[in-house]
């Protein structure tokens, strides 16, 4: 009897903490819409979506988003093509060249990379590869997207590389054995028949870094600037989603303004853009996963 | 284990030792494995393997898990090179030449010696390109059309071409585990080897799809010579000429297929053939 009563309490206090991260999230799920809501009563969504000028805080104010989400874009996307084409061979090199010994201790080297703290990464952007590139590009500004692009793409490196990897790995030995058969060297082997085999296992592990990346926070609001500004060049300072979220949250924007439902607006879109890249994701793992079980 | 001995088969005048041919000694010797250890590791495999596969006829290996057969046979194309650790001693010589002889291209080899594997493995590629694959990566085809005709032709010989032909550019992985095999058969003919490697082709197959194989592999033994290890004694005895019994990491015994299954010399291979052990 006294048994089955502890058993009955643990399963409530394990139900319970279970209970508590989902209960967080869909709080935080709640509170972001209802302030979006309130938001959207003030600013017709299509304003907010296709406006092209964000200045609330200005005594105009001005709420179009278009600025934010083109700056987390660029970027993105230049962190993407630093992280895409390094993850993707290192993955190769890992899977199919390195030897056990050796792949054992660069593999947790190189997650090493993705434990380093996110602050860290923004002042290596801001007060080393900012001074560094500046020699290269003499008009580029003291925050601009190149810099932190490239250390966000040096950050996601280990995301990318490790899980294709990982994709990698889980392609049958079969098929290995099979381009071998047929007189295929190692690199045909990698490249034409393991990559393809890994596909969607491949694009599963980028889109989760693009997803990454677009939530990254620390340096681009460090290393970018806070300036809206629609626009792809990447010397010029510029402001993500996230890098805005951080710069009203710290300011003394009184709640319940217009002003301060700004940051639920934009983390709204943040979510929703992010969580469509996990789901899309996941799916992807999951299709993967069916091909070769 | 047993202590190989000439048996009863040479007194008919064919010399049924291990590793001298048997029956059919007409045939052109076409692979002449000479003393051969193999170890993964520390561990030894295959111990003292002499045998001589002749020139179009079917080799079945045969014998209990673990014996040896398919790591016999997959050294013949040299697969375990990408297994680490391996090590080969003795000779292997395919028509006369030394394929563990330093400098040996092994693409050259594998091309010359195909493989069909246990589990089909199509590439998750068209069904043209399984084919085209092989052609591609040797250059073997020096026109879009000579390449179509290569594929085409390679899928007829696999005895597959009418059930694909109409759906050439679909994915491989939509077809039947039959039908990939067949068409991991017609991959391998595609670059004409000389030699075809089956290792186990039909055991996750159904008796109908394994029936198309067997007859598949009775007709390309005109054009090819097949070693074929199977776990399967009645497929062994239906498609095979010459059979070996592997116990062990050593080659027990190999003669004609029928006086393996009829009248073995080795008591071994009697209480194995007749289902006594292994």
């Amino acid at each position: 009897m006294h048994t089955r009563r502890l058993e009955w309490i643990i399963e409530r206090a394990l139900f319970l903490c279970a209970a508590l991260s989902v209960l967080t999230t869909a709080g935080i799920i709640v509170v972001l819409a209802v302030e979006t809501f309130e938001f959207l009563r003030e600013v017709p969504v299509v304003e907010f979506l296709t406006g092209t000028e964000w200045t609330p805080l200005f005594a105009t104010p001005r709420f179009g988003v278009l600025p934010l989400v083109a700056g987390t874009m660029l970027v993105s996307a230049i962190a993407m093509v630093v992280a895409l084409p390094m993850g993707l061979l290192s993955a190769v090199y890992l899977s199919e060249y390195a030897p056990d010994g050796l792949r054992r201790i660069v593999k947790p080297v190189l997650e090493i990379l993705a434990g380093v703290p996110t602050v860290v990464y923004g002042y290596f952007a801001l007060m080393f590869v900012t001074p560094l590139l500046q020699r290269v590009f003499p008009q580029m500004a003291g925050f601009n997207a190149l810099s932190p692009g490239i250390v966000m793409g040096i950050m996601i490196l280990p995301l990318v590389s490790s899980l294709s990897e990982d994709a990698m790995r889980a392609v049958p030995q079969g098929l290995r054995e099979g381009a071998y058969a047929l007189g295929a060297t190692r690199m045909q082997t990698a490249l034409q028949v393991v990559v393809p085999a890994a596909f969607s296992g491949i694009t599963a592990a980028f889109i989760l870094a693009v997803s990454r990346a677009v939530g990254e926070t620390m340096i681009v609001a460090i290393a970018a600037g806070q300036q809206p500004r629609l626009t792809a060049n990447p010397f010029v300072p510029l402001e993500t989603m996230t890098a805005y979220i951080v710069q009203v949250s710290l300011g003394d924007t009184p709640q319940g303004t217009l002003e301060y439902r700004t940051i639920f607006a934009v983390g709204m879109l943040l979510f929703l853009m992010t969580f469509v890249l996990n789901m899309v994701s996941t799916w992807l793992r999951e299709r993967f996963r069916e091909e070769y079980s | 284990m047993s202590v190989v001995t000439p048996s009863v088969a040479s007194l008919s005048g064919l010399t049924a030792r291990p590793g001298q041919p048997p029956a059919r000694a007409d045939a052109p010797v076409k692979i002449d494995v000479d003393r051969m250890n193999f170890y993964y590791g520390a561990k030894r495999a295959l111990d003292g393997i002499s045998i001589q596969i002749r020139a179009n006829l079917v080799t079945a290996f045969i014998g209990p898990s673990g014996c040896g057969k398919s790591t016999f046979l997959r050294s013949l194309n040299r697969m375990n090179d990408i297994i680490p650790a391996t090590r080969v001693e003795g000779t292997v010589l395919i028509d006369g030449q030394d394929i563990y002889a330093p400098g040996v291209d092994v693409v050259e080899l594998r091309r010359r010696v195909g493989m069909v594997f246990q589990k089909s493995n199509p590439f998750p590629k068209s069904i043209f390109e399984n084919v085209a694959y092989g052609l591609r990566i040797n250059d073997m085809a020096r026109s879009k059309a000579e390449l179509a005709d290569r594929v085409e032709e390679s899928l007829r010989q696999a005895a597959i071409f009418d059930e694909v032909k109409d759906r050439l550019q679909d994915s491989a992985l939509a077809l039947s585990g039959g039908q990939q095999q067949r068409l991991c058969i017609a991959r391998a003919l595609a670059i004409r080897p000389e030699i075809l490697l089956m290792d186990e082709p039909a055991s996750a197959l159904d008796p109908i799809a394994t029936q198309r194989i067997e007859e598949l592999i009775y007709d390309l033994k005109k054009t090819y010579t097949i070693v074929i290890v199977t776990h399967n004694m009645q497929q062994a005895a239906r498609v095979s000429d010459h059979t070996a019994f592997f116990w062990l990491g050593r080659l027990v015994e190999y003669d004609r297929t029928d006086r393996i299954f009829t009248a073995p010399a080795e008591k071994l291979t009697e209480d194995y053939v007749t289902g006594r052990c292994g």
